[in-house]
C-alpha cells in the first residue's frame, strides 16, 4: 500500500491557509531565504538532482527545461505560470491557489532567481474569479513583505509578477497560444520553432511552467532534492496530485508519490458507490487514452501509464463505474474539443465539428456501422496532422473507448438508441428527484 | 590557399533528399520551395512565398527524417508542414509522391477542407482558377462522406464597397488577414470567433455581437464609412485559394476559363507594375497582378486592379471630330479630319499673323509617343515649346531631370529602395503618390529607417514608422538645406542618409518649390546619398527619355546645345531644330489664355488638375487639336479631334521611375491608333515624314540618337525663397497638398465601388494652429486668392507643424487648383464653421 504524501496539500486544513501569516507559521518563504544564498546555478543543480518534472501534463524535465535559456543578453526574459487550468478532469492548481497561494509565490520566486528573470506573469483562467482576488491578495502580502519588488529579501533580486486573467480559453493552456493571448493577440498556437526558450514572449527567451511545478519548489530547495527524489518511481520522482473525480465516494485531490495505482487512490477515496464496479476511467484528463478494470494496479507514472497505451498527463482521473454510458461520456468530451478548438488548422477545426456530429447521431441511435469506421478515419486525419496538441487530444478517447468498448456503440446502432439509464449515472440524482421525472 | 579561396567564393548551399532526388538550395530554403525546384509539387492553401509561414491548413503534410548529432538519421514521429520547415543538410523527405503517410494525411486534410466548404463551383467565380477546386481534383476523394449539414453563413458580408466575403466558402488560411497584416498594415480584417466558427471579418458589431462604441481616431475618420478601406484590399482577392472573396465589380460576371488573359503594364503610376488584363470578346472584365519580382512582385494597387473601366464609358470617341460650321463637333472621316487640322496647323504655324504652336502630350503617355509628340512639335511645328509635365513644372526641374534622370538608365530600383538602411522623402508620400513603392518600403520596414519631408506623418507614412522632419510646405528646399549644414532638428538624417546605400527620393511636387531640387541635388551630394525621382504619372520618366520636355532633346542632352541640336536633325535628317527656348506646360498655357499662341496639339491632359486661369487657355487657343480616348473638357473645345488609344487597346513602352523599360503589347485588338501614329499621319496631311508610325519604328530611331553626357543641362541651381519671404510665410497659412491614390482622377470614372473605398476628404491643421485662428467648427473652409472656397471636415492632427493646412488635391468636394487656384505651399486663408 502507498501511503499518501500530502506537501503542497498539507496545511489546506488549516484555518485561513491562504493567508501570509499561515504561511510563515508553517515555515514560508524560509526555501526562499535559503535558495537566495546560493548561486542560481547551485539552485538549478538541486531542481536537476532532485528529478523534478514539469506538472502540467507532458512531464518534461524542469531544470533541463530551463536549460534551453541562451546565455543571459542583458534584455528581458520571462517566467510565465501557466495556471489555465482548463482540462476536463483536471483539478488541481485552482485548489492549490485557492488554499496556499504564497506556495506558487514562494517557488516563483524561486524559479526567477535561478533562471534570472525579473518580470514574471501568471496566467489565470479567466473563469475562476476567486481565484483571481486570492492571488491579488497574495501578492499584495507577499509585495508588502518584500518578498517581491525590489531587492528581495536583502539579496539584489528585483522581481515584479503580473497577475492576467485569461478570457475562458481552453486553448490557451497550450504554452505558445498562452504567450500570443498574453501578448494581446489572438489565442492560437504559433509555430515551432522558435521555441519559447529562445524566442517566447514578446520575442524575448521565456520559460513556461505549471502551478504544481513552480510550488513544488520551495519543498525541494527546502528540504533537499534527496527528500524529494526518495519519493516516486526511478524516472517521476516526488508528489504528485492525483485528482479523483467521477464515481468514487470521496472524490478529490490526493497528493501522492508517483508509482501509486488507481486501486490505491480509489481505496483513498472512500471506494466506489456503493455496488457498483469501475467500468473506465482517464489516467490524465480527457486528452489521454481511456483505460478500464484491467489497468487498477498500473503504477501511475508517466512510463507505465505509456506503456499500457496512455499517458499520464495532468493526472485528471476521472472515474466511472458501470452505470455509465461509454459513448454518452466520449460525445460529451468530444463537444468539449469542438467548443474550445480554436479554429486555426484544419484538422481540429474541421474534425472536431464532424466528430461531435458522428458521436451524436451515434448516441442517439441513429448511426450506421460504417460510422464507426468513420469515426477512426477521421481521428486518423486528426491525430499527429494539427498544429497543437489539441487536436490530437480530442481523437484520444474516441479511438481507445471504440477499442475497449466497440460491442457498446454497436449496441447503440443496432438497438436505435443508448441502452443506459443517465439517471443511474448523474452523481446529483436522488430518489426524489427521479419521482419528479417520472 | 586558391581552394579556400574559392570556396569562401561559392555561397554556402544544403544539400537533402527529396522523394530520393537530390536537391541543393540556398540556406533557409523551405521544404516547399526545394521540392518546386525539383519539380515536386506539394499541395498548399496558405502557403504563400510573400507571406510569413503559418503552418495553419496542414495540407503540405510531409514526412522527414533527420541526421541527428551522431549523423543517423532520425525520423520526426508526426508529419510535418512543408511550408514551414527549412530544408537542412542531410534532411531526407517523402511528399505525397514516396510517402503513404504523406498521402494519406494530405488526403485527410483535403476531405476535412471539403466537409464545410459548399462545392457550389459551378456558380463560383473562382470555379477554373481555384486551388481547392484544382488540388481537390487531384488530391481529394470523388465522393463526400459528409452527411450532415454544412456550416452556413450570411452571404455575402461586404468587406468594403469593392471587396465581398462568402464566408461559408472560405477555408481559413489567413491568406488575406496575413496580407493585410504584414504586407499593406491595414489589418481592418481578422479572424473573429473561434473553432468552426471562425470567421474572417471587419470591425462588424453583429458579428462580434458587439454593442459599444465605434472605431475612433484615424480609423473613423478616414475610412469610406466601411473599416476595410485599404488602397490594396483587390491584392486578398487574388490570393485567396476559393472563391471566398470577390470583387462588386466582377462578381458574378464571367468565368475564368473564358477570359483571354494578356500581359501588360500597369499605367496608374510611375512603377511600371505588371498585370494581366482580363477579357471576353473585346471587353475588359477584369485585371490581375502580375508577378514580376523585381517591380511589384505580386502586388498592384486597388486603382491599377479596378479603374479600367473608364476607357470604355459612353463617352468614348472612335471617329474622328471636327467642329462644324455651326460650332458643334461632328463625326468626320479620318481623311476629312487630318485635312482640317493640317489646315489649321499650317495656318497657325505659318500664317501672317502666327504666334506658334504649343503640344502638350500629358504625363501618361508611351515613350513611343512622347517621342511622336515632341518630333512633332520640332520638326512640323518647328518649336520647343513641348511639355508633357501637365502640372506645376519649371526650369529647375528641368535642369535636374536633364542633369541626373535623362538617359541614366536603369538608377535607384526597387530592390535598391528595400534594401537602403535609410530612406528620405522629399515632396513625396509613397502610399498616395507612390503605389507599390509603398509596399516595397512595408517590407522593409524594421531594418530600413524612414525620414520624410512633409508637415504631418500620414497614414500610409506612419505605417512605414516614418520620422518626420518637420517642414513647411514650399520651403522644403530649406529644410534640406538645413540638414546639410548640421543644423537641422534632426540631426541623424545626415548621418543616415551618409550610410552606404541610403537614398533620397524626390517627388513631382518638388518641381514647385524654388531651390527645391537645387538643395535635394546638395544633400545628395554632400552625403553620398543616391537620388531617385519617383513622379507620379505612368509616362513622365518615358518623357524626360524621349525628350518631349522644352529644354530636352531625346537622351538627355540639352535643346540649348548646338552640338546636341546638330546630333539629333542628324539622325532625323532634318536640317536643323528650333533655337528658341521651349515654355513648360504652365507658361505654355499662360500664353495661350492670353492670347499668346495661334494653336495648340493636346493629348491625355485633364483640366480639373489646373488653376482656372490656365484651363482658359484651353478655350482661348485659336486652333485647338486634340487627341483623346474620351470626350473630356479639352475635347469640348478643339477644332480637330482624333480618337485614340487606351494602352490597354496599343502597344507601347512605359519606363518607370527606376529607368526600366516596361514595354507592352494591345490586350484588346481595335481599331483604335496609338498617337505616334495619328501624329505620323497627321505630319505627312502636312507634307512631313515623321516616321513614327509603328512602336519598333520609333524604337530603331531612339536607339540611333547619340547619348552625350556632355551635351547634359548644367545641374538645378536656383535659389530658395528669401529670409523675408520666409518670415513672411512663417506668419501667414500655408496650403499642403497632394493627390489622394483613390480621388477623382478621370481614369477612375466609371468604377463606383473602387471610389467608395476612397478615404474620406478632410482639412488637416495642428491643434495649435486651431487655436491659435480662433478656429471654431466641425468645418474648415478654406479660400485661395480667387473666389472659391473648400469646405471640408476639420481633422485635427496633432503633431502638424503650425501655420499649415493639408486638403486632398483633387477628392470629392476638395479640387484644390479649379476652386482655389492654389498649390502646394501657396498661402490660403481659412475659418471655422459648423456645416
Amino acid at each position: 500500500m502507498t501511503a499518501l504524501t500530502p506537501v503542497l496539500s498539507s496545511r489546506w486544513a488549516e484555518p485561513r491557509s491562504w493567508t501570509l501569516e499561515t504561511y510563515e507559521s508553517g515555515g514560508g518563504y524560509v526555501a526562499l531565504a535559503k535558495a537566495l544564498k546560493s548561486a542560481p546555478a547551485d539552485v538549478i543543480r538541486v531542481v536537476k538532482d532532485s528529478g523534478l518534472r514539469g506538472r502540467g501534463g507532458a512531464g518534461f524535465a524542469t531544470a533541463a527545461k530551463w536549460g534551453y535559456l541562451p546565455p543571459d543578453d542583458g534584455g528581458p526574459r520571462y517566467l510565465v505560470v501557466n495556471a489555465d487550468e482548463s482540462e476536463p478532469g483536471t483539478c488541481k492548481d485552482v485548489p492549490l491557489l485557492m488554499a496556499s497561494p504564497h506556495l506558487l509565490l514562494e517557488g516563483l520566486v524561486i524559479a526567477a532567481y535561478a533562471t534570472g528573470v525579473r518580470q514574471a506573469f501568471i496566467y489565470l483562467r479567466g473563469e475562476v474569479v476567486h481565484v483571481h482576488r486570492r492571488l491579488l491578495q497574495a501578492l499584495d502580502e507577499a509585495r508588502a513583505k518584500g518578498y517581491l519588488g525590489r531587492n528581495i529579501l536583502g539579496s539584489g533580486l528585483d522581481l515584479e509578477v503580473t497577475l492576467h486573467a485569461g478570457a475562458g480559453a481552453y486553448i490557451c493552456g497550450e504554452e505558445t497560444a498562452l504567450l500570443s493571448s498574453l501578448e494581446g493577440y489572438r489565442g492560437q498556437p504559433r509555430l515551432r520553432p522558435p521555441y519559447p526558450a529562445v524566442s517566447g514572449l514578446y520575442s524575448r527567451p521565456t520559460i513556461i511552467n505549471n502551478v504544481e511545478t513552480i510550488a513544488s519548489l520551495p519543498g525541494i530547495l527546502g528540504r533537499g532534492a534527496a527528500w524529494f527524489a526518495s519519493m516516486g518511481t526511478r524516472d517521476a520522482k516526488g508528489h504528485a496530485f492525483f485528482s479523483l473525480s467521477g464515481h468514487v465516494n470521496r472524490p478529490g485531490q490526493y497528493e501522492a508519490p508517483f508509482g501509486i495505482t488507481l486501486r490505491e487512490l480509489i481505496q483513498a477515496a472512500g471506494g466506489m458507490r456503493p455496488g457498483r464496479r469501475l467500468k473506465f476511467w482517464t489516467p490524465g484528463g480527457s486528452s489521454s487514452e481511456l483505460l478500464t478494470v484491467k489497468h487498477l494496479d498500473v503504477p501511475l507514472d508517466h512510463e507505465s501509464v505509456g506503456a499500457v497505451g496512455s499517458q499520464l498527463g495532468t493526472r485528471g482521473i476521472q472515474v466511472f463505474d458501470d452505470t455509465a454510458c461509454v459513448v454518452r461520456a466520449v460525445a460529451r468530451w468530444t463537444d468539449f474539443y469542438r467548443h474550445e478548438s480554436c479554429g486555426k488548422c484544419t484538422p481540429c477545426r474541421e474534425g472536431t465539428f464532424w466528430l461531435t456530429q458522428v458521436l451524436d447521431r451515434i448516441e442517439k441511435g441513429k448511426g450506421t456501422r460504417a460510422d464507426l469506421d468513420r469515426l477512426l478515419e477521421t481521428c486518423t486525419s486528426i491525430r499527429g496532422r494539427s498544429l497543437c496538441a489539441l487536436g490530437d487530444g480530442a481523437t484520444m478517447t474516441i479511438v481507445s473507448s471504440l477499442e475497449h468498448f466497440k460491442a457498446e456503440y454497436a449496441a447503440h446502432i443496432d438497438g436505435h438508441g443508448c441502452p443506459f439509464d443517465p439517471r443511474q449515472t448523474a452523481l446529483f440524482s436522488s430518489p426524489g428527484a427521479k419521482e419528479a421525472d417520472a | 590557399m586558391t581552394v579556400k579561396q574559392e570556396w569562401a567564393m561559392t555561397p554556402p548551399t544544403v544539400t537533402a533528399i527529396i522523394d530520393g532526388i537530390r536537391v541543393t538550395v540556398p540556406p533557409g530554403t523551405l521544404i516547399i520551395r526545394a521540392a518546386e525546384s525539383i519539380g515536386i509539387e506539394i499541395p498548399r492553401f496558405c502557403d504563400h512565398p510573400l507571406l510569413e509561414p503559418a503552418g495553419a491548413c496542414r495540407q503540405c503534410l510531409v514526412e522527414i527524417a533527420e541526421p541527428g548529432p551522431d549523423g543517423k538519421l532520425r525520423p520526426y514521429l508526426k508529419p510535418q508542414t512543408s511550408c514551414s520547415m527549412v530544408l537542412t543538410e542531410g534532411m531526407v523527405v517523402r511528399t505525397q509522391v514516396t510517402s503513404k503517410v504523406a498521402e494519406r494525411a494530405q488526403r485527410g486534410i483535403m476531405e476535412l477542407l471539403l466537409i464545410n466548404h459548399p462545392l457550389d463551383c459551378p456558380v463560383c467565380d473562382k470555379g477554373g482558377e481555384c486551388p481547392l477546386q484544382n488540388q481537390a481534383m487531384t488530391t481529394g476523394q470523388a465522393d463526400s462522406r459528409f452527411t450532415e449539414a454544412k456550416r452556413t453563413f450570411e452571404k455575402p458580408l461586404t468587406l468594403s464597397t469593392e471587396i465581398l466575403l462568402d464566408r461559408e466558402r472560405c477555408i481559413l488560411c489567413q491568406r488575406c488577414t496575413r496580407f493585410s497584416d504584414q504586407i499593406s498594415g491595414d489589418p481592418f480584417i481578422e479572424l473573429q470567433e473561434r473553432g468552426a466558427r471562425s470567421q474572417v471579418g471587419a470591425f462588424d458589431p453583429e458579428v462580434l455581437d458587439f454593442d459599444g462604441y465605434a472605431p475612433t481616431g484615424l480609423a473613423a475618420e478616414d475610412e469610406s464609412g466601411r473599416p476595410f478601406s485599404s488602397y490594396f484590399s483587390g491584392n486578398t482577392i487574388q490570393i485567396c485559394p476559393v472563391g471566398a472573396l470577390t470583387s462588386a465589380g466582377y462578381r458574378f460576371r464571367a468565368r475564368p476559363f473564358d477570359l483571354v488573359a494578356s500581359p501588360s503594364i500597369a499605367g496608374h503610376d510611375s512603377s511600371g507594375s505588371a498585370i494581366a488584363i482580363e477579357h471576353r470578346r473585346g471587353k475588359v472584365l477584369r485585371v490581375l497582378a502580375g508577378n514580376d519580382p523585381e517591380v511589384n512582385e505580386e502586388w498592384i494597387t486597388d486603382k491599377d486592379r479596378f479603374a479600367f473601366p473608364w476607357s470604355s464609358l459612353d463617352d468614348r470617341i472612335t471617329r474622328p471630330l471636327v467642329r462644324g460650321e455651326d460650332g458643334e463637333l461632328r463625326e468626320a472621316t479620318w481623311p476629312e479630319a487630318l485635312a482640317r487640322a493640317a489646315d489649321g496647323l499650317r495656318e497657325a504655324v505659318s500664317g501672317a499673323r502666327s504666334k506658334g504652336v504649343g503640344v502638350l502630350p500629358g504625363g501618361r503617355v508611351t515613350l513611343e509617343d512622347a517621342y511622336a509628340y515632341q518630333k512633332f512639335a520640332r520638326v512640323v511645328l518647328g518649336t520647343n515649346d513641348v511639355d508633357a509635365r501637365s502640372r506645376i513644372a519649371g526650369d529647375e526641374e528641368e535642369a535636374f531631370l536633364g542633369s541626373r534622370v535623362a538617359g541614366s538608365g536603369l538608377g535607384v530600383t526597387f530592390a535598391d529602395l528595400e534594401a537602403a538602411p535609410v530612406v528620405a522623402l522629399i515632396g513625396f508620400e509613397p502610399e498616395d503618390e507612390g503605389g507599390v513603392v509603398f509596399l516595397r518600403l512595408r517590407k522593409a520596414r524594421g531594418r530600413q529607417k524612414v525620414f520624410t519631408f512633409a508637415p504631418f506623418v500620414s497614414r500610409g507614412n506612419a505605417k512605414l514608422d516614418a520620422t518626420l522632419v518637420p517642414t513647411v510646405p514650399g520651403l522644403e528646399g530649406a529644410a534640406l538645406d538645413s540638414i546639410r549644414r548640421g543644423s537641422g532638428t534632426v540631426g541623424d538624417v545626415f548621418d543616415g542618409l551618409s550610410q552606404e546605400g541610403a537614398v533620397l527620393v524626390v517627388g513631382e511636387r518638388l518641381a514647385g518649390v524654388p531651390g527645391g531640387f537645387t538643395a535635394a541635388v546638395a544633400l545628395a551630394d554632400r552625403t553620398g546619398a543616391r537620388l531617385a525621382w519617383i513622379p507620379r504619372r505612368a509616362g513622365e520618366r518615358g518623357a524626360v527619355e524621349a525628350g518631349a520636355l522644352p529644354g530636352l532633346l531625346p537622351g538627355g542632352s540639352s535643346a540649348q546645345s548646338a552640338e546636341a541640336r546638330e546630333g539629333v536633325a542628324r539622325v532625323w535628317g532634318v536640317s536643323g531644330l528650333p533655337l528658341a527656348p521651349g515654355r513648360a506646360a504652365y507658361d505654355i498655357l499662360g500664353l495661350a489664355s492670353s492670347g499668346g499662341l495661334s494653336g495648340l496639339v493636346v493629348g491625355g491632359l485633364t483640366l480639373s488638375d489646373l488653376p482656372k486661369t490656365l484651363a482658359n487657355g484651353i478655350a482661348k487657343a485659336p486652333f485647338l487639336v486634340s487627341l483623346e480616348v474620351r470626350l473630356s473638357d479639352v475635347t469640348a473645345h478643339a477644332d480637330v479631334v482624333f480618337p485614340v488609344a487606351p494602352s490597354s487597346e496599343k502597344a507601347g513602352t512605359f519606363v518607370n521611375w527606376e529607368g526600366r523599360l516596361r514595354p507592352f503589347t494591345a490586350a484588346l485588338q481595335t481599331s483604335a491608333l496609338s498617337d505616334h501614329r495619328v501624329l505620323d499621319m497627321l505630319a505627312r496631311e502636312m507634307g512631313v515624314t515623321l516616321g513614327t508610325p509603328t512602336v519598333e519604328a520609333v524604337t530603331a530611331e531612339l536607339a540611333r540618337i547619340p547619348i552625350d553626357d556632355s551635351l547634359r543641362p548644367p545641374p538645378p541651381s536656383a535659389s530658395g525663397p528669401s529670409a523675408a519671404e520666409a518670415a513672411r510665410r512663417a506668419k501667414a497659412t500655408t496650403l499642403a497638398t497632394w493627390h489622394a491614390l483613390i480621388d477623382q482622377g478621370s481614369l477612375q470614372d466609371g468604377e463606383p465601388f473602387l471610389a467608395g473605398t476612397a478615404r474620406v476628404p478632410v482639412a488637416r491643421m495642428s491643434p495649435a494652429t486651431v487655436a491659435a485662428l480662433g478656429i471654431e467648427g466641425r468645418v474648415l473652409k478654406v479660400s485661395g486668392p480667387g473666389r472659391g472656397t473648400i469646405s471640408l471636415p476639420l481633422a485635427v492632427t496633432p503633431g502638424m507643424v503650425d501655420g499649415v493646412v493639408w486638403l486632398p488635391m483633387n477628392s470629392p468636394g476638395s479640387t484644390v487648383a479649379r476652386t482655389l487656384g492654389v498649390a502646394h505651399g501657396d498661402t490660403v486663408s481659412v475659418k471655422g464653421s459648423e456645416s
